[in-house]
């Protein structure tokens, strides 16, 4: 089922969560929202599920596969939700919650007694819950209780399935693994999901398509790799991952750092100005001497070898740190220690302009 | 040497060491307060036989002094049994609508945000606020002949005060907050995550009430309920203003028992009054029970997400 937003916005007193957002989604795909906190993604996807109203605006739209539904209410928008804290029903065994959707259907449209059953095994099945479905959500585990909340937002066969921040609660090897496994799920029943999080990693591993927000705007759609390596504005790259930012300027059209000019970036009719140039940590490098090559000087004032590469921080002359990732076979070939003089060597960079953002 | 040793302990990273230094900590500054501990039990009992249990004791041993029979005959005339009767009438009207009432504000102080609700929460507490004479006399002065309503009233031929409508009025005004006292911090604490679930899942709203909000605080709702109907039985003073206490007909059990009392007649008040203690030791019975489910309610409310396997 597609989903079709146009100009939603949505005021709360005096805090604008939403400033006419417009957003389509395709049949099958599973998008992620992301922000920071009071970035009004959460807002948009209870909008989206009718658990909120957007603002009055003749031009707003909510569009389920080419049917308006902005009228409806949640009840009938057949959109299956999951809360960030879950919101199983406490008093309720797991199967009667996940079977609730289907026991308060119209008696017209009600599956009998026996239908209701064995559906609910399949999805408690599905979600690798068999066997529980006695427990009360009390006497689940934090998982468990995720999978469950999923289980019985499917049992209604949503036409559309959110996600709020579904992971949040979750420690980090049990989200690492529920991460893995809603993927698959996807894959398999492949309805249309939206799932909002402020993890960056969570959403760039997960979605087919990312939308960074942030004050109440979308800031960016694409997949995960465009939204990393060609982030559009300064928002998008500072919140994707770590990056080094650096005070730049402008001169003469070309990009500067220091004495250094950027390759790459070239602002033509531009004499004199400000810029603002990022690097992330492994698009720079770090050698013992000076090769000729556009660098500066810094001090390695950190070092973390545990992982799969090395984080050196390292600090430059006028004192700003600067994060470099490196391969651990760099760093030991380096033989790099605390203190040790370096020279940085970007090896690509991005550019902003204050004035106009890309 | 004490202190050295405990503040060593408290920096070792080991954490049933950690562990040991507190609940040590913990023994030895109740050993130290032995006797402030004895002095504190043993005023609160000597204070709770004094002014509970000694009159509760004397007011069974009163009523069965003239023995059984007379016990019993103090129920079995018209003017007790009507008592009776109009007691139970008033708390079988009083409660229900205080349910309906209480579940009504309850839900809508927790589940929506509207203006003047800090008002409508400050309004519930009027009752506990005022001097329940005052609440009697506000509908004396509403529906007494020289009330306000009063000349409509008696045009139509409607009596309120002294009579049974005017006794169930004061007493629904003085057991109001009850139920809703209850229910509000409980549904406060639960939030209206599992309502918007239900609605999402297309539940009506009849549905998402009956089937999860009511299932949630049924229990806080039945202590409520006890703590209401406790003070419909035994409430006096709004009453007693409205009454008019005419024998046989606008007497309730506790104005029946002061009746009896001013007439010199000490068996019969005290075995009217032992029915009512009776009544307040099963309440309290049923209060605990309730209460130990409450708390576990609350419990799990706080808890949504915490707890293990």
């Amino acid at each position: 089922m597609s989903i079709e937003l146009q100009h939603i916005s949505k005021t709360y007193g005096t805090y604008q969560a939403l400033r006419d957002v417009s957003l389509s989604i395709k049949d099958g795909e599973l998008v992620a929202l992301l922000g920071p906190s009071g970035s009004g993604k959460t807002t948009l996807l209870r909008i989206i599920a009718g658990l909120d109203s957007p603002e009055q605006d003749s031009r707003s739209r909510i569009r389920f596969h080419e049917e308006d539904v902005a009228h409806r209410p949640a009840a009938q928008r057949r959109v299956g939700f999951v809360f960030q804290h879950y919101a199983l029903f406490r008093h309720m065994s797991v199967f009667e919650n996940v079977a609730f959707g289907m026991r308060v259907m119209p008696r017209k449209l009600r599956p009998a007694k026996a239908a209701i059953d064995s559906r609910v095994h399949e999805l408690l099945q599905l979600v690798q819950l068999d066997g529980l479905g006695k427990r009360f959500p009390s006497q689940l585990s934090g998982g468990q209780r995720q999978r469950a909340a999923l289980a019985r937002a499917l049992a209604v066969e949503p036409r559309v399935l959110l996600l709020d921040e579904p992971f949040g609660a979750l420690d980090a090897k049990v989200r690492q693994d529920l991460r893995a496994w809603l993927r698959r799920l996807h894959d398999e029943i492949h309805v249309t999901s939206i799932l909002v999080t402020h993890d960056q990693e969570e959403a760039l591993e997960v979605a087919d398509r990312v939308v960074v927000m942030n004050h109440g705007q979308i800031e960016q759609i694409g997949t995960p790799e465009e939204v990393f390596h060609k982030p559009m504005t300064r928002f998008v790259m500072e919140f994707l991952g770590q990056v080094n930012m650096f005070r730049g300027r402008v001169q003469a059209g070309k990009a500067m750092l220091g004495e250094v000019a950027l390759d790459g970036h070239y602002f033509p009719g531009k004499e004199q100005g400000a810029a603002m140039v990022y690097m992330r940590p492994h698009e720079l490098d770090i050698k013992l001497y000076k090769n000729g090559a556009p660098s500066f000087p810094a001090k390695v004032t950190r070092i973390n070898p545990a992982g799969s590469i090395a984080k050196i921080t390292t600090q430059t002359t006028d004192g700003q740190n600067v994060l470099v990732d490196l391969s651990l076979e760099d760093y030991q070939r380096l033989s790099l220690s605390e203190g040790t003089h370096v020279y940085i060597y970007p090896k690509s960079s991005r550019v902003f302009l204050p004035e106009y953002e890309i | 040497m004490s202190v050295g040793g405990s503040s060593l302990a408290g920096i070792q990273p080991n954490a049933s060491l950690v562990g040991d230094d507190i609940t040590g900590r913990l023994k030895r500054a109740t050993d130290e307060s032995k006797l402030v501990k004895g002095l504190l039990i043993g005023t609160s009992l000597g204070f709770l036989t004094l002014v509970l249990f000694v009159p509760l004791v004397a007011i069974f041993a009163e009523a069965l002094r003239k023995g059984i029979g007379v016990f019993l005959a103090s129920f079995t005339n018209h003017a007790a049994l009507s008592a009776i009767w109009l007691t139970v009438l008033t708390s079988a009207i009083c409660v229900p609508l205080n349910v309906v009432f209480g579940l009504a504000s309850a839900w809508a102080i927790t589940k929506f945000q509207f203006r003047g609700k800090s008002a409508l929460i400050t309004l519930i507490d009027l009752p506990f606020a005022v001097s329940p004479v005052i609440s009697g006399l506000i509908f004396v002065l509403l529906f007494g002949m020289q009330g306000l309503l009063g000349p409509w009233l008696r045009g139509h031929d409607i009596q309120i005060i002294f009579a049974a409508p005017g006794i169930v009025l004061a007493t629904l005004f003085v057991t109001f907050p009850f139920v809703a006292r209850e229910l509000i911090p409980l549904m406060q604490e639960q939030g209206t995550d599992e309502e918007l679930a239900a609605v999402s899942l297309g539940a009506s709203g009849w549905q998402t009430f009956w089937r999860v909000t009511l299932p949630n605080v049924k229990w806080a709702l039945l202590y409520g309920v006890i703590l209401c109907n406790a003070r419909a039985m035994g409430e006096f003073g709004a009453v007693s203003v409205v009454s008019g206490h005419i024998r046989g007909q606008t007497n309730t059990l506790p104005l029946h028992v002061e009746i009896l009392y001013n007439e010199y007649n000490f068996a019969a008040a005290f075995a009217v009054a032992s029915l009512l203690a009776l009544l307040a030791i099963l309440t309290l019975a049923a209060k605990t029970v309730v209460e130990w489910r409450v708390r576990r309610e609350y419990a799990q409310a706080l808890e949504p997400t915490g707890a293990e396997e």
